[in-house]
Order: C-alpha cells, then structure tokens, then sequence
C-alpha cells in the first residue's frame, strides 16, 4: 500500500496534466464540429516547432509557429487530408517537424535499435540463467557429509532427507 | 586471458556511448537541414521593397549564380551580418537578392539607405507566405541558387567572413565554372 500510494498519485499527474496542456491554443480559430477541431488539435500536437524545439506546434508561441498554426487550419478548412498537410510542411521544413519519424534507412536505428538491444539483453539473460542451472551441484563423500552434518550439529539421521 | 577479456566489454560499451554522444552533441540543434537542398527553388511573385508597383518572382533570380538571404530589421543577426552581405557584394562574384521577411517596408528601406546595400533586388515578404514555401524558421538565412535555379546550398545563422571565405566564395567559383 505504501509504494502504491506515489505510483497512483503519478499516474493522477500524468493524466491530470496532459490533457490538460493539449486544449489550449494561442488563437481563436473557430470550427464547424467538436470532431473537426479534435482533428486539428491533434495535427498540430504531432508537429515540431522549428524555433522552439521542444515544444510542439500546438504548444508554442514563437510567430512562426502562428504562422503555421494558420498555415494548417487554412488547409484542414479546404479539405486537404492529414497526409497532404504533413507532406507540405516535410517538403519544407523536412522530417525534422514529425514527432514520429517515418521509417527509412536513416531511422532504422532509432526505430529497431531499442529492440536489438532488447534482443541482446534477452539473449545474454537466457544464457546466464541456463549456465547457473547447469552447474554441476557440489558432490561431497559420505565421509565429508559427515563431517559437514557434525559441524551443523544435525544428527545423521536426516541424511535421507538431505539427499536432493 | 580470455578470461579477463570478458571485463573489457563494458569499457567496449561505454566506449560506443561516449563515441556517440561526441558525434551527437556536438551537433548543433539550431541546425536543421533543408530538404530544399538539391531541389529547385520554390516560385514566388512578391513585390519589390523598393517599388511596391512592381513584382519580382523567382524567374528574375534563375539564369546565373544568385545567392538570396532572408533578413528582417527586427532580426539582430541580420544587422550582425550585414557587413559581410556588403563585401560579398564587393567581389562582384555573386548577385545578392534579399527577401525581406515579415518587416515594414519603410522600415526596412531606411535600414538599406543606412547601412548600405548589397542587393540587387529586394522581395518584400509581408506575411511570411513566401518565408514558409522557402522552408524559413529563423532569420537571417542564406541560399546560394545556381543558374538552373536549383538550391545548392543553405546556410542558416549570420554570415560570417569565414563562412564566406571557407563555404560561400568556393561553392560559388564552382557553380560558376
């Protein structure tokens, strides 16, 4: 109980905050449903800021992330599909604006490299585990069992027991 | 001795970690390559700084070596560079077109009146339309153009004398011969 008590309460802060940060926006840009402002939201939680680069394009306030912000409500207003949009900030701005890098050669590391190192990890695990197994238990004489059962005072009586 | 070999291995792995992290910070994150290098330039029609009643598109910058540099009067850097913009004005190698970026076109015209002018046109970029199709986030940048009008290079922070000298001038005596 006592260490499940700061784990809810972190996971109360996680979720207290999060969503919290995603509602607001710096304009007033108006929409014709909730569904058509989630979508926008959503967008522009995905992509970086290039001028603050920790921040997403949702969450900042440098005038280019305005301009943009603009930029992508004009085109969701037009119409023109997520995949249209991503593309026109790419062909500017490059892969450097997705949170979520597309897979190719160049991101094959960051995509795969956490799972190699899994696959390693895992690997030298099961070898470790198997080679402790596989140790040979220690064999001693009857007359060192003896001399051991005397040492820890037991009576030699228990020795059937002891056999495993 | 293979037996001690084993205790190398984490000296191995703290060695890859430090060769990576040698390569990673000492990158600069203020730098993002542009995917427009290589490409053709983007097109624009804007208004010339100067002379609001006529246009200037990229048509005007394609045809010879052209370096073209987004700067601003709000942009600090843009003042810090501006000496180096006029000496490579001075080596007649290059024509220097400027795309004022989100300025005031009085403003912007008395800052060339008084500090001098490197440009041979400027193109007024009121809301930033033109900054965005340029990939622009943060002036001053600079691209050198070749006379195909593709994107050779991209240079993003003020221009140096070094940057001139050991990036711009070579680049520029190559795309011309």
């Amino acid at each position: 109980m006592k260490q499940l008590l700061p784990a809810l309460l972190f996971v109360w802060l996680l979720l207290g905050t999060v969503p919290a940060s995603a509602t607001v926006t710096l304009e007033a840009f108006t929409f014709d449903t909730e569904a058509e402002e989630l979508h926008f939201r959503d967008l522009i939680a995905e992509i970086r800021c290039l001028v603050c680069q920790n921040q997403s394009l949702a969450d900042s306030d440098a005038e280019l992330a305005h301009d943009l912000r603009a930029e992508v409500y004009g085109m969701v207003q037009e119409g023109r599909s997520d995949a249209e949009i991503v593309d026109f900030l790419v062909n500017r701005y490059g892969d450097f604006v997705l949170y979520n890098p597309p897979l190719k050669p160049a991101t094959y590391l960051i995509w795969f490299g956490p799972f190699v190192l899994l696959a390693i990890a895992a690997f030298l695990l099961v070898r470790a585990l198997r080679r402790q197994g596989q140790a040979p238990a220690a064999e001693i004489s009857a007359a060192e069992r003896k001399r051991l059962d005397a040492m820890l005072g037991r009576p030699a009586v228990h020795d059937k027991d002891n056999d495993a | 001795m293979a037996r001690y070999l084993r205790y190398l291995v984490p000296l191995g792995i703290f060695a890859v970690l430090v060769a990576f992290l040698f390569r990673g910070l000492s990158l600069d994150p203020k730098l993002v390559p542009s995917p427009l290098v290589g490409k053709p330039m983007p097109a624009f029609s804007l208004t010339r700084l100067d002379d609001p009643g006529t246009t200037i598109s990229d048509v005007d910058i394609k045809g010879k070596v052209a370096v073209l540099n987004i700067w601003a009067t709000w942009c600090v850097s843009c003042r810090a560079e501006h000496d180096v913009l006029l000496q490579l004005a001075q080596t007649g190698q290059v024509a220097i077109y400027g795309l004022n970026y989100k300025d005031n076109r009085a403003d912007a015209q008395r800052w060339l009146r008084q500090l001098g002018n490197p440009y041979i046109a400027n193109a007024f970029d009121e809301d930033g339309r033109v900054g965005i199709d340029w990939g622009v986030y943060g002036a001053p940048e600079t691209f050198v153009i070749d006379p195909q009008g593709i994107i050779r290079h991209k240079h993003v922070g003020p221009l140096t004398t070094e940057v001139l000298q050991t990036q711009l001038l070579p680049l520029i005596a190559k795309l011309k011969s």
